[in-house]
Protein backbone atom coordinates (compact mmCIF):
# COMPACT_ATOMS: atom_id res chain seq x y z
CA UNK A 1 0.00 0.00 0.00
CA UNK A 2 1.54 3.27 -1.04
CA UNK A 3 0.12 6.42 1.37
CA UNK A 4 3.33 7.79 2.14
CA UNK A 5 3.65 11.32 0.04
CA UNK A 6 0.32 10.07 -1.43
CA UNK A 7 -2.08 13.83 -1.74
CA UNK A 8 -5.02 11.79 -0.47
CA UNK A 9 -7.16 12.56 -3.62
CA UNK A 10 -9.53 9.72 -2.55
CA UNK A 11 -10.70 11.35 0.76
CA UNK A 12 -13.55 13.38 1.16
CA UNK A 13 -13.40 16.99 -0.21
CA UNK A 14 -16.43 18.92 1.02
CA UNK A 15 -14.91 22.25 -0.18
CA UNK A 16 -15.94 24.52 -3.10
CA UNK A 17 -14.09 21.61 -5.38
CA UNK A 18 -11.30 23.96 -7.89
CA UNK A 19 -8.95 26.48 -6.81
CA UNK A 20 -6.34 26.56 -5.06
CA UNK A 21 -5.59 24.06 -2.01
CA UNK A 22 -5.98 25.26 1.45
CA UNK A 23 -2.43 24.47 2.16
CA UNK A 24 0.76 23.43 0.06
CA UNK A 25 4.11 22.73 1.18
CA UNK A 26 7.24 21.98 -0.90
CA UNK A 27 9.97 20.96 0.13
CA UNK A 28 9.55 22.66 3.38
CA UNK A 29 12.87 23.35 4.96
CA UNK A 30 13.19 25.06 8.55
CA UNK A 31 16.72 24.98 10.58
CA UNK A 32 17.32 26.49 13.86
CA UNK A 33 21.06 26.63 13.98
CA UNK A 34 22.06 22.81 13.84
CA UNK A 35 18.91 21.40 14.40
CA UNK A 36 16.74 20.41 11.22
CA UNK A 37 13.52 20.92 12.62
CA UNK A 38 11.05 20.41 9.20
CA UNK A 39 13.25 18.15 6.65
CA UNK A 40 11.69 18.04 3.22
CA UNK A 41 8.12 18.32 3.85
CA UNK A 42 5.45 17.97 0.74
CA UNK A 43 2.04 18.77 2.11
CA UNK A 44 -1.14 19.47 -0.28
CA UNK A 45 -4.43 19.99 1.72
CA UNK A 46 -7.72 20.47 -0.05
CA UNK A 47 -10.53 22.65 0.80
CA UNK A 48 -12.87 21.16 2.69
CA UNK A 49 -10.91 18.85 4.78
CA UNK A 50 -10.29 17.79 8.26
CA UNK A 51 -6.30 16.53 8.78
CA UNK A 52 -4.81 15.75 11.99
CA UNK A 53 -1.27 16.49 12.59
CA UNK A 54 0.38 13.66 15.07
CA UNK A 55 3.97 13.69 16.15
CA UNK A 56 5.32 13.58 19.24
CA UNK A 57 7.00 16.26 20.87
CA UNK A 58 10.04 17.90 18.50
CA UNK A 59 9.14 16.27 15.30
CA UNK A 60 8.47 19.87 13.81
CA UNK A 61 4.77 20.14 14.11
CA UNK A 62 4.72 23.68 15.85
CA UNK A 63 7.21 24.46 13.02
CA UNK A 64 5.71 23.67 10.23
CA UNK A 65 2.57 25.32 11.52
CA UNK A 66 3.98 28.56 12.20
CA UNK A 67 5.71 28.48 8.35
CA UNK A 68 1.73 28.15 7.04
CA UNK A 69 0.82 31.33 9.27
CA UNK A 70 3.81 33.00 8.48
CA UNK A 71 5.29 33.27 11.95
CA UNK A 72 8.18 32.11 10.70
CA UNK A 73 10.00 31.71 6.86
CA UNK A 74 11.41 28.52 5.83
CA UNK A 75 14.65 28.18 5.29
CA UNK A 76 14.26 27.02 2.01
CA UNK A 77 10.85 25.63 0.48
CA UNK A 78 7.62 27.34 -0.43
CA UNK A 79 4.65 27.15 1.82
CA UNK A 80 1.03 28.95 0.27
CA UNK A 81 -2.13 29.36 1.38
CA UNK A 82 -4.46 29.37 -1.03
CA UNK A 83 -2.32 30.36 -3.31
CA UNK A 84 -1.21 33.12 -1.63
CA UNK A 85 1.63 33.69 0.72
CA UNK A 86 0.43 33.26 4.44
CA UNK A 87 0.89 36.50 5.44
CA UNK A 88 -1.24 37.97 2.73
CA UNK A 89 -3.58 34.85 3.51
CA UNK A 90 -3.51 36.12 7.33
CA UNK A 91 -3.88 39.53 6.29
CA UNK A 92 -7.63 38.60 4.12
CA UNK A 93 -8.39 36.34 7.41
CA UNK A 94 -8.28 33.48 5.36
CA UNK A 95 -6.37 31.62 8.05
CA UNK A 96 -7.00 31.59 11.78
CA UNK A 97 -5.06 29.69 14.58
CA UNK A 98 -5.60 28.68 18.08
CA UNK A 99 -1.83 28.41 19.46
CA UNK A 100 -0.93 26.72 22.14
CA UNK A 101 1.78 29.73 22.53
CA UNK A 102 -1.17 32.47 21.90
CA UNK A 103 -0.91 34.57 24.85
CA UNK A 104 -3.91 36.53 26.20
CA UNK A 105 -4.02 39.92 27.81
CA UNK A 106 -5.22 39.44 31.76
CA UNK A 107 -6.32 42.83 31.86
CA UNK A 108 -9.39 42.83 29.14
CA UNK A 109 -12.47 41.41 29.84
CA UNK A 110 -13.57 38.85 27.87
CA UNK A 111 -16.03 40.30 25.08
CA UNK A 112 -13.26 43.35 25.09
CA UNK A 113 -10.76 40.80 23.87
CA UNK A 114 -12.99 39.54 21.58
CA UNK A 115 -14.24 43.00 20.35
CA UNK A 116 -10.82 44.07 20.02
CA UNK A 117 -9.71 41.07 17.42
CA UNK A 118 -13.00 41.68 15.99
CA UNK A 119 -12.03 45.34 14.84
CA UNK A 120 -8.34 44.38 13.23
CA UNK A 121 -10.63 42.26 10.40
CA UNK A 122 -11.61 44.06 7.11
CA UNK A 123 -15.19 42.38 7.66
CA UNK A 124 -16.02 40.33 11.16
CA UNK A 125 -17.91 37.76 11.96
CA UNK A 126 -20.24 39.42 15.34
CA UNK A 127 -18.20 39.28 18.77
CA UNK A 128 -21.38 38.00 20.60
CA UNK A 129 -21.74 35.37 17.51
CA UNK A 130 -18.46 33.68 18.26
CA UNK A 131 -19.06 34.06 21.70
CA UNK A 132 -21.76 32.19 22.01
CA UNK A 133 -20.09 29.28 19.42
CA UNK A 134 -17.44 29.38 21.86
CA UNK A 135 -19.51 28.68 25.14
CA UNK A 136 -18.05 31.90 26.53
CA UNK A 137 -20.76 34.70 26.23
CA UNK A 138 -21.68 33.80 29.95
CA UNK A 139 -18.94 35.27 30.95
CA UNK A 140 -17.94 37.60 28.58
CA UNK A 141 -17.90 40.79 32.07
CA UNK A 142 -15.05 38.12 33.44
CA UNK A 143 -11.22 39.45 33.40
CA UNK A 144 -9.10 36.92 31.54
CA UNK A 145 -6.93 36.46 34.00
CA UNK A 146 -9.62 35.36 35.88
CA UNK A 147 -10.70 32.24 33.86
CA UNK A 148 -9.95 28.86 33.79
CA UNK A 149 -7.45 27.42 31.34
CA UNK A 150 -10.57 25.68 29.28
CA UNK A 151 -12.42 29.75 29.15
CA UNK A 152 -8.89 30.80 27.86
CA UNK A 153 -9.39 28.30 25.39
CA UNK A 154 -12.48 28.56 24.43
CA UNK A 155 -11.94 32.28 23.86
CA UNK A 156 -8.41 31.43 21.81
CA UNK A 157 -11.14 29.36 19.89
CA UNK A 158 -13.90 32.47 19.75
CA UNK A 159 -11.04 34.12 18.35
CA UNK A 160 -10.25 32.44 15.58
CA UNK A 161 -13.83 32.39 14.16
CA UNK A 162 -14.11 36.05 14.02
CA UNK A 163 -12.74 36.52 10.50
CA UNK A 164 -14.63 32.95 9.46
CA UNK A 165 -11.45 31.93 8.15
CA UNK A 166 -11.57 29.22 5.47
CA UNK A 167 -8.51 27.53 7.13
CA UNK A 168 -8.22 26.79 10.69
CA UNK A 169 -5.40 25.64 12.23
CA UNK A 170 -5.62 24.19 15.79
CA UNK A 171 -2.68 23.43 17.74
CA UNK A 172 -3.58 21.25 20.49
CA UNK A 173 -7.41 22.43 20.71
CA UNK A 174 -8.96 21.06 23.71
CA UNK A 175 -6.25 21.28 25.86
CA UNK A 176 -7.36 22.22 29.44
CA UNK A 177 -11.02 21.62 28.26
CA UNK A 178 -13.21 18.72 30.03
CA UNK A 179 -15.12 16.32 28.66
CA UNK A 180 -18.19 18.14 27.66
CA UNK A 181 -16.28 21.24 26.36
CA UNK A 182 -13.90 19.29 24.06
CA UNK A 183 -17.04 17.20 22.76
CA UNK A 184 -19.42 20.51 21.83
CA UNK A 185 -15.98 21.96 20.83
CA UNK A 186 -15.78 18.98 17.90
CA UNK A 187 -19.35 19.44 17.35
CA UNK A 188 -18.62 23.10 16.57
CA UNK A 189 -15.74 22.68 13.96
CA UNK A 190 -17.40 19.33 12.48
CA UNK A 191 -20.35 21.73 11.61
CA UNK A 192 -17.57 24.48 10.31
CA UNK A 193 -15.73 21.13 8.10
CA UNK A 194 -18.93 20.65 6.76
CA UNK A 195 -19.96 23.92 5.27
CA UNK A 196 -16.86 23.88 3.73
CA UNK A 197 -13.87 24.86 6.29
CA UNK A 198 -10.49 23.26 6.18
CA UNK A 199 -9.36 22.42 9.35
CA UNK A 200 -5.95 21.13 10.47
CA UNK A 201 -5.06 20.25 13.79
CA UNK A 202 -2.11 19.01 16.03
CA UNK A 203 -3.05 16.84 19.24
CA UNK A 204 -2.12 14.64 21.18
CA UNK A 205 -5.25 13.30 21.56
CA UNK A 206 -5.20 10.19 19.48
CA UNK A 207 -8.50 9.45 20.05
CA UNK A 208 -9.43 13.12 18.91
CA UNK A 209 -7.70 12.55 15.85
CA UNK A 210 -9.08 8.94 14.94
CA UNK A 211 -12.60 10.25 15.31
CA UNK A 212 -13.03 13.94 14.02
CA UNK A 213 -10.02 13.60 11.10
CA UNK A 214 -10.69 12.60 7.50
CA UNK A 215 -7.36 12.21 7.12
CA UNK A 216 -3.97 12.04 9.14
CA UNK A 217 -0.82 13.17 8.42
CA UNK A 218 2.08 11.93 11.18
CA UNK A 219 5.45 13.66 11.09
CA UNK A 220 8.72 12.38 13.21
CA UNK A 221 11.86 14.03 13.02
CA UNK A 222 10.82 16.79 10.37
CA UNK A 223 9.52 14.29 7.56
CA UNK A 224 6.45 12.82 6.76
CA UNK A 225 5.91 9.19 7.45
CA UNK A 226 2.40 8.11 7.43
CA UNK A 227 -0.29 10.16 5.42
CA UNK A 228 -3.55 8.50 4.96
CA UNK A 229 -7.39 7.98 7.10
CA UNK A 230 -7.01 6.90 10.20
CA UNK A 231 -7.80 3.47 9.15
CA UNK A 232 -5.25 3.42 6.77
CA UNK A 233 -2.89 4.83 9.28
CA UNK A 234 -3.56 2.33 11.69
CA UNK A 235 -3.46 -0.83 9.34
CA UNK A 236 0.38 0.57 8.01
CA UNK A 237 1.37 0.35 11.24
CA UNK A 238 0.20 -2.35 12.98
CA UNK A 239 -1.50 -4.62 10.40
CA UNK A 240 -4.83 -6.27 11.80
CA UNK A 241 -5.07 -9.22 14.52
CA UNK A 242 -7.10 -12.08 13.40
CA UNK A 243 -8.45 -14.37 16.12
CA UNK A 244 -10.18 -17.35 15.84
CA UNK A 245 -10.96 -20.74 17.28
CA UNK A 246 -9.24 -23.51 15.63
CA UNK A 247 -8.04 -26.97 17.35
CA UNK A 248 -5.07 -27.92 16.25
CA UNK A 249 -4.06 -25.01 13.85
CA UNK A 250 -1.78 -25.80 11.35
CA UNK A 251 1.00 -22.82 12.39
CA UNK A 252 3.08 -23.83 9.27
CA UNK A 253 -0.43 -23.42 6.78
CA UNK A 254 -1.09 -20.22 8.25
CA UNK A 255 2.21 -18.74 8.39
CA UNK A 256 2.27 -19.35 4.41
CA UNK A 257 -0.96 -16.52 3.77
CA UNK A 258 0.93 -13.35 2.35
CA UNK A 259 1.34 -10.80 4.62
CA UNK A 260 1.26 -12.70 7.62
CA UNK A 261 3.80 -11.44 10.31
CA UNK A 262 3.40 -13.68 13.23
CA UNK A 263 0.76 -17.12 14.22
CA UNK A 264 0.03 -17.28 18.04
CA UNK A 265 -1.55 -20.64 19.06
CA UNK A 266 -3.23 -20.73 22.48
CA UNK A 267 -4.81 -23.45 23.23
CA UNK A 268 -8.37 -23.78 21.04
CA UNK A 269 -7.58 -20.30 19.56
CA UNK A 270 -5.20 -18.73 17.03
CA UNK A 271 -4.54 -15.54 16.92
CA UNK A 272 -2.72 -14.15 13.78
CA UNK A 273 -0.85 -10.63 13.04
CA UNK A 274 -0.95 -9.71 9.37
CA UNK A 275 -1.43 -6.73 7.15
CA UNK A 276 -3.57 -8.48 4.96
CA UNK A 277 -6.87 -9.71 7.30
CA UNK A 278 -8.93 -10.45 4.76
CA UNK A 279 -6.52 -12.85 2.82
CA UNK A 280 -5.97 -14.38 6.59
CA UNK A 281 -10.06 -14.29 7.06
CA UNK A 282 -10.54 -16.08 3.95
CA UNK A 283 -8.74 -18.98 4.47
CA UNK A 284 -9.66 -19.53 7.78
CA UNK A 285 -12.86 -19.14 7.15
CA UNK A 286 -13.08 -21.62 3.94
CA UNK A 287 -9.98 -23.85 4.33
CA UNK A 288 -10.42 -24.81 8.03
CA UNK A 289 -12.72 -25.00 10.51
CA UNK A 290 -12.71 -21.94 12.47
CA UNK A 291 -15.23 -20.07 13.92
CA UNK A 292 -15.80 -17.24 16.26
CA UNK A 293 -13.54 -15.10 14.25
CA UNK A 294 -12.83 -11.28 15.33
CA UNK A 295 -10.68 -9.25 13.33
CA UNK A 296 -9.12 -6.40 15.61
CA UNK A 297 -7.06 -3.19 14.24
CA UNK A 298 -4.59 -2.05 16.51
CA UNK A 299 -5.25 1.21 18.06
CA UNK A 300 -4.02 4.58 16.19
CA UNK A 301 -1.98 5.01 19.80
CA UNK A 302 0.01 1.75 18.69
CA UNK A 303 0.51 3.02 14.53
CA UNK A 304 1.42 6.21 16.33
CA UNK A 305 4.13 4.72 18.74
CA UNK A 306 5.32 2.24 15.88
CA UNK A 307 5.81 5.10 12.94
CA UNK A 308 6.58 7.80 15.46
CA UNK A 309 9.04 5.89 17.96
CA UNK A 310 12.71 5.25 17.93
CA UNK A 311 11.96 1.40 15.32
CA UNK A 312 9.56 3.69 12.94
CA UNK A 313 12.57 4.16 10.82
CA UNK A 314 13.07 0.43 10.80
CA UNK A 315 9.44 -0.52 10.35
CA UNK A 316 9.94 2.00 7.13
CA UNK A 317 12.56 0.17 5.47
CA UNK A 318 11.36 -3.60 6.14
CA UNK A 319 9.62 -2.25 2.97
CA UNK A 320 6.11 -2.80 4.71
CA UNK A 321 4.60 0.64 3.99
CA UNK A 322 5.76 0.59 0.12
CA UNK B 1 -22.87 17.57 0.03
CA UNK B 2 -23.48 20.75 2.08
CA UNK B 3 -21.05 22.64 -0.04
CA UNK B 4 -24.13 24.11 -1.28
CA UNK B 5 -23.90 26.39 1.74
CA UNK B 6 -20.78 28.47 -0.50
CA UNK B 7 -18.40 29.97 1.61
CA UNK B 8 -17.05 33.67 0.07
CA UNK B 9 -14.56 33.19 -2.58
CA UNK B 10 -11.07 33.80 -1.18
CA UNK B 11 -10.23 36.16 -3.78
CA UNK B 12 -13.50 38.55 -2.34
CA UNK B 13 -11.87 39.34 0.86
CA UNK B 14 -10.32 42.28 2.06
CA UNK B 15 -7.32 43.81 4.07
CA UNK B 16 -8.54 46.26 6.72
CA UNK B 17 -6.67 49.94 6.41
CA UNK B 18 -4.19 51.62 7.86
CA UNK B 19 -2.55 48.28 8.99
CA UNK B 20 -5.72 47.55 11.17
CA UNK B 21 -5.26 50.59 13.18
CA UNK B 22 -8.53 52.20 14.59
CA UNK B 23 -9.61 54.24 17.01
CA UNK B 24 -11.69 51.80 18.38
CA UNK B 25 -8.39 49.45 19.81
CA UNK B 26 -7.52 52.54 21.55
CA UNK B 27 -10.66 53.11 23.29
CA UNK B 28 -10.45 49.51 24.68
CA UNK B 29 -7.03 49.97 25.55
CA UNK B 30 -7.72 53.37 27.57
CA UNK B 31 -10.23 51.21 29.40
CA UNK B 32 -7.69 48.94 29.91
CA UNK B 33 -5.04 51.29 31.29
CA UNK B 34 -8.22 53.41 33.71
CA UNK B 35 -9.04 49.82 35.24
CA UNK B 36 -5.01 48.94 36.42
CA UNK B 37 -4.76 51.93 39.57
CA UNK B 38 -1.05 51.88 39.77
CA UNK B 39 -0.95 53.68 36.34
CA UNK B 40 -3.23 56.29 36.84
CA UNK B 41 -1.34 56.80 40.09
CA UNK B 42 2.09 57.09 38.84
CA UNK B 43 0.91 59.07 35.63
CA UNK B 44 -2.17 61.20 36.63
CA UNK B 45 -1.95 61.33 41.05
CA UNK B 46 2.24 61.81 41.74
CA UNK B 47 2.35 65.24 39.35
CA UNK B 48 -0.13 67.02 40.72
CA UNK B 49 0.86 65.35 43.80
CA UNK B 50 4.42 67.02 43.22
CA UNK B 51 3.00 70.35 42.17
CA UNK B 52 0.87 70.66 45.37
CA UNK B 53 4.35 70.05 47.82
CA UNK B 54 6.77 71.82 45.45
CA UNK B 55 4.59 74.39 43.21
CA UNK B 56 2.69 76.31 45.99
CA UNK B 57 5.59 77.24 48.66
CA UNK B 58 4.83 80.90 49.08
CA UNK B 59 9.17 81.28 49.34
CA UNK B 60 9.41 81.34 45.54
CA UNK B 61 6.55 80.58 43.78
CA UNK B 62 5.82 84.26 43.08
CA UNK B 63 9.44 85.25 41.73
CA UNK B 64 9.37 86.34 38.14
CA UNK B 65 10.55 83.79 35.99
CA UNK B 66 10.64 85.03 32.40
CA UNK B 67 6.67 85.80 31.56
CA UNK B 68 5.09 84.20 34.72
CA UNK B 69 6.23 82.49 38.03
CA UNK B 70 8.23 80.10 39.38
CA UNK B 71 4.79 78.56 40.59
CA UNK B 72 3.95 78.05 36.75
CA UNK B 73 7.76 77.13 35.53
CA UNK B 74 7.34 74.12 38.35
CA UNK B 75 3.66 73.07 37.49
CA UNK B 76 5.55 72.88 33.52
CA UNK B 77 7.95 70.70 34.88
CA UNK B 78 5.47 68.58 36.96
CA UNK B 79 3.33 67.88 33.92
CA UNK B 80 6.31 67.15 31.48
CA UNK B 81 7.23 64.55 34.25
CA UNK B 82 3.59 63.02 34.47
CA UNK B 83 3.58 62.90 30.43
CA UNK B 84 6.62 60.90 30.06
CA UNK B 85 5.34 58.63 32.44
CA UNK B 86 2.81 58.07 30.63
CA UNK B 87 4.39 57.32 27.44
CA UNK B 88 7.15 55.64 28.42
CA UNK B 89 5.34 53.39 30.71
CA UNK B 90 2.24 52.86 27.90
CA UNK B 91 5.01 51.87 25.20
CA UNK B 92 6.88 49.71 27.56
CA UNK B 93 3.26 47.48 28.06
CA UNK B 94 4.36 46.41 24.12
CA UNK B 95 6.87 44.38 25.67
CA UNK B 96 4.89 42.64 28.61
CA UNK B 97 2.68 42.02 25.59
CA UNK B 98 5.11 40.11 24.47
CA UNK B 99 6.39 37.53 26.95
CA UNK B 100 2.70 37.03 27.22
CA UNK B 101 2.30 35.81 23.68
CA UNK B 102 -0.13 38.28 22.79
CA UNK B 103 1.38 39.69 20.30
CA UNK B 104 2.52 36.26 18.49
CA UNK B 105 -1.70 36.23 18.75
CA UNK B 106 -1.80 39.65 17.02
CA UNK B 107 0.70 37.73 13.99
CA UNK B 108 -1.98 36.20 12.76
CA UNK B 109 -4.48 39.26 12.44
CA UNK B 110 -4.15 41.72 9.78
CA UNK B 111 -2.78 44.25 12.45
CA UNK B 112 0.82 45.24 10.92
CA UNK B 113 3.39 45.86 13.62
CA UNK B 114 3.46 49.49 13.17
CA UNK B 115 -0.28 49.97 13.70
CA UNK B 116 0.36 48.07 16.56
CA UNK B 117 2.97 50.38 18.34
CA UNK B 118 0.61 53.51 16.74
CA UNK B 119 -2.43 52.11 18.75
CA UNK B 120 0.12 52.20 21.81
CA UNK B 121 1.09 55.64 21.18
CA UNK B 122 -2.07 57.12 20.53
CA UNK B 123 -3.57 55.38 23.80
CA UNK B 124 -0.42 56.51 25.89
CA UNK B 125 -0.76 60.25 24.48
CA UNK B 126 -4.23 60.06 25.89
CA UNK B 127 -3.32 59.00 29.12
CA UNK B 128 -0.35 61.93 29.21
CA UNK B 129 -2.84 64.42 28.07
CA UNK B 130 -5.05 63.57 30.89
CA UNK B 131 -2.32 63.83 33.29
CA UNK B 132 -0.89 67.09 32.23
CA UNK B 133 -4.32 67.86 31.51
CA UNK B 134 -4.83 67.11 35.48
CA UNK B 135 -1.32 69.18 36.58
CA UNK B 136 -2.76 72.34 34.66
CA UNK B 137 -6.04 72.27 36.07
CA UNK B 138 -5.28 72.22 39.63
CA UNK B 139 -2.58 75.01 39.18
CA UNK B 140 -5.47 77.18 37.12
CA UNK B 141 -7.67 76.31 40.74
CA UNK B 142 -5.01 76.44 43.17
CA UNK B 143 -4.45 80.49 41.44
CA UNK B 144 -0.43 80.49 41.94
CA UNK B 145 0.83 79.60 38.41
CA UNK B 146 0.92 82.67 36.98
CA UNK B 147 1.73 82.96 32.78
CA UNK B 148 -0.08 84.58 29.48
CA UNK B 149 -3.18 82.33 29.02
CA UNK B 150 -1.43 81.59 25.47
CA UNK B 151 2.07 80.15 27.15
CA UNK B 152 -0.59 78.06 29.20
CA UNK B 153 -1.42 76.45 25.87
CA UNK B 154 1.57 76.42 24.04
CA UNK B 155 3.67 75.00 27.03
CA UNK B 156 0.77 72.49 27.72
CA UNK B 157 0.54 71.21 23.83
CA UNK B 158 4.89 71.03 23.19
CA UNK B 159 5.57 68.67 26.22
CA UNK B 160 2.69 66.85 25.68
CA UNK B 161 3.55 65.72 22.12
CA UNK B 162 7.75 66.07 23.34
CA UNK B 163 7.45 63.42 25.30
CA UNK B 164 6.69 60.90 22.94
CA UNK B 165 10.20 60.97 22.78
CA UNK B 166 10.32 58.80 25.63
CA UNK B 167 7.82 56.39 24.33
CA UNK B 168 10.38 55.23 22.18
CA UNK B 169 12.68 55.60 25.67
CA UNK B 170 9.69 53.20 26.64
CA UNK B 171 9.51 50.68 23.75
CA UNK B 172 13.69 50.13 23.91
CA UNK B 173 13.79 49.28 27.86
CA UNK B 174 10.51 47.21 26.95
CA UNK B 175 12.23 45.02 24.38
CA UNK B 176 15.57 45.42 26.38
CA UNK B 177 13.82 44.09 29.92
CA UNK B 178 10.44 42.19 28.93
CA UNK B 179 9.04 42.24 32.40
CA UNK B 180 8.18 43.78 35.43
CA UNK B 181 11.65 44.76 36.39
CA UNK B 182 11.31 47.08 32.81
CA UNK B 183 8.70 48.96 34.19
CA UNK B 184 10.29 49.48 37.69
CA UNK B 185 13.49 50.42 35.58
CA UNK B 186 11.50 52.95 33.33
CA UNK B 187 10.22 54.22 36.96
CA UNK B 188 13.85 54.31 38.60
CA UNK B 189 15.55 55.90 35.37
CA UNK B 190 12.63 58.56 34.82
CA UNK B 191 13.77 59.88 38.52
CA UNK B 192 16.93 60.39 37.95
CA UNK B 193 16.40 61.68 34.28
CA UNK B 194 14.27 63.78 36.20
CA UNK B 195 16.40 65.30 38.51
CA UNK B 196 19.36 65.38 35.27
CA UNK B 197 16.63 67.64 33.44
CA UNK B 198 16.05 69.79 35.98
CA UNK B 199 12.16 68.74 36.76
CA UNK B 200 12.50 68.21 40.66
CA UNK B 201 15.52 70.72 41.56
CA UNK B 202 16.89 73.82 39.92
CA UNK B 203 20.08 73.13 38.49
CA UNK B 204 21.54 76.59 38.68
CA UNK B 205 21.59 74.67 42.50
CA UNK B 206 23.77 71.33 41.46
CA UNK B 207 27.72 72.49 41.92
CA UNK B 208 29.55 73.34 38.41
CA UNK B 209 30.75 69.39 37.27
CA UNK B 210 27.18 68.43 38.22
CA UNK B 211 25.51 71.03 36.00
CA UNK B 212 27.78 70.07 32.79
CA UNK B 213 26.84 66.20 33.23
CA UNK B 214 23.16 67.07 33.80
CA UNK B 215 22.99 68.93 30.15
CA UNK B 216 23.78 65.21 28.75
CA UNK B 217 20.89 63.38 30.42
CA UNK B 218 17.73 62.81 27.98
CA UNK B 219 15.03 65.07 29.89
CA UNK B 220 17.22 67.87 29.84
CA UNK B 221 16.78 69.21 25.96
CA UNK B 222 13.04 68.51 26.39
CA UNK B 223 12.69 70.46 29.70
CA UNK B 224 14.71 73.26 28.49
CA UNK B 225 12.08 73.51 25.11
CA UNK B 226 8.80 73.11 26.95
CA UNK B 227 9.53 75.91 29.11
CA UNK B 228 11.20 78.19 26.57
CA UNK B 229 7.48 79.59 25.82
CA UNK B 230 7.68 80.69 29.57
CA UNK B 231 11.37 81.55 30.16
CA UNK B 232 12.17 83.13 26.48
CA UNK B 233 15.31 84.66 25.91
CA UNK B 234 18.35 83.07 23.61
CA UNK B 235 17.12 79.50 22.40
CA UNK B 236 20.29 77.60 22.88
CA UNK B 237 20.93 75.03 19.74
CA UNK B 238 22.21 72.58 22.37
CA UNK B 239 18.78 72.00 23.80
CA UNK B 240 17.78 70.10 20.83
CA UNK B 241 20.60 68.54 19.68
CA UNK B 242 20.44 66.83 23.30
CA UNK B 243 16.52 66.03 21.93
CA UNK B 244 17.64 64.57 18.86
CA UNK B 245 20.15 63.02 20.01
CA UNK B 246 18.61 60.81 22.70
CA UNK B 247 15.93 60.53 19.90
CA UNK B 248 18.09 58.65 17.90
CA UNK B 249 19.39 56.61 20.68
CA UNK B 250 16.47 55.54 21.72
CA UNK B 251 14.74 54.77 18.42
CA UNK B 252 17.61 53.07 17.39
CA UNK B 253 17.89 50.78 20.08
CA UNK B 254 13.99 49.80 20.05
CA UNK B 255 14.08 49.47 16.75
CA UNK B 256 17.67 46.83 17.19
CA UNK B 257 15.91 45.03 19.39
CA UNK B 258 12.46 44.77 17.67
CA UNK B 259 14.15 43.33 14.82
CA UNK B 260 16.43 41.13 17.23
CA UNK B 261 13.06 40.11 18.61
CA UNK B 262 11.01 39.35 15.53
CA UNK B 263 13.65 37.56 14.17
CA UNK B 264 13.16 34.83 17.08
CA UNK B 265 9.40 34.51 17.42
Amino acid sequence: MNVVGQTAEHLPSRGVGAGPPAIELRDLHKTFGSVNAVRGVDLRIDAGQVVAFLGPNGAGKTSTIDMVLGLSEPTSGSVSVYGLSPRDAVRKGLVSAVMQTGGLVKDFTVAETVRYVAHLFASSQPAQEVMERAGIDAIGDRLVGKCSGGEQQRLRFAIALLPDPDLLLLDEPTQGMDVEGRRSFWAAIRHDADQGRTVVFATHYLEEADAYADRVVLIRKGEIVADGTAAQVKALASGRTVRATLPDADEASLSAIGGVDSVEVRGDSVVVHCSDSDAVARHLLTRTDACDLEIAALGLEEAFIALTGDGGADNLSEGRFR
Amino acid sequence: MTSAVARPKPSDRGVPPFGGFSLQLVELEIHRLLRNRRTVIFSVLFPVFFFLVFGLNSAYANLRVGQGNTSAFIMISMALYGAVISTSGGAALVATERVAGWSRQLRITPLHPLAYIAVKMATSLVLGAASVAAVYITGAVTGKPSMPVGIWVTTGVVLWVGSLLFAAFGLFIGYLLPSENGMQVIGFSLMLFSFGGGLFIPLSQFSHLLRELAAFTPLFGLNQVVHYPLVQGSFDWTWAANLLAWLIIFTGGAVWRFRKDTARV
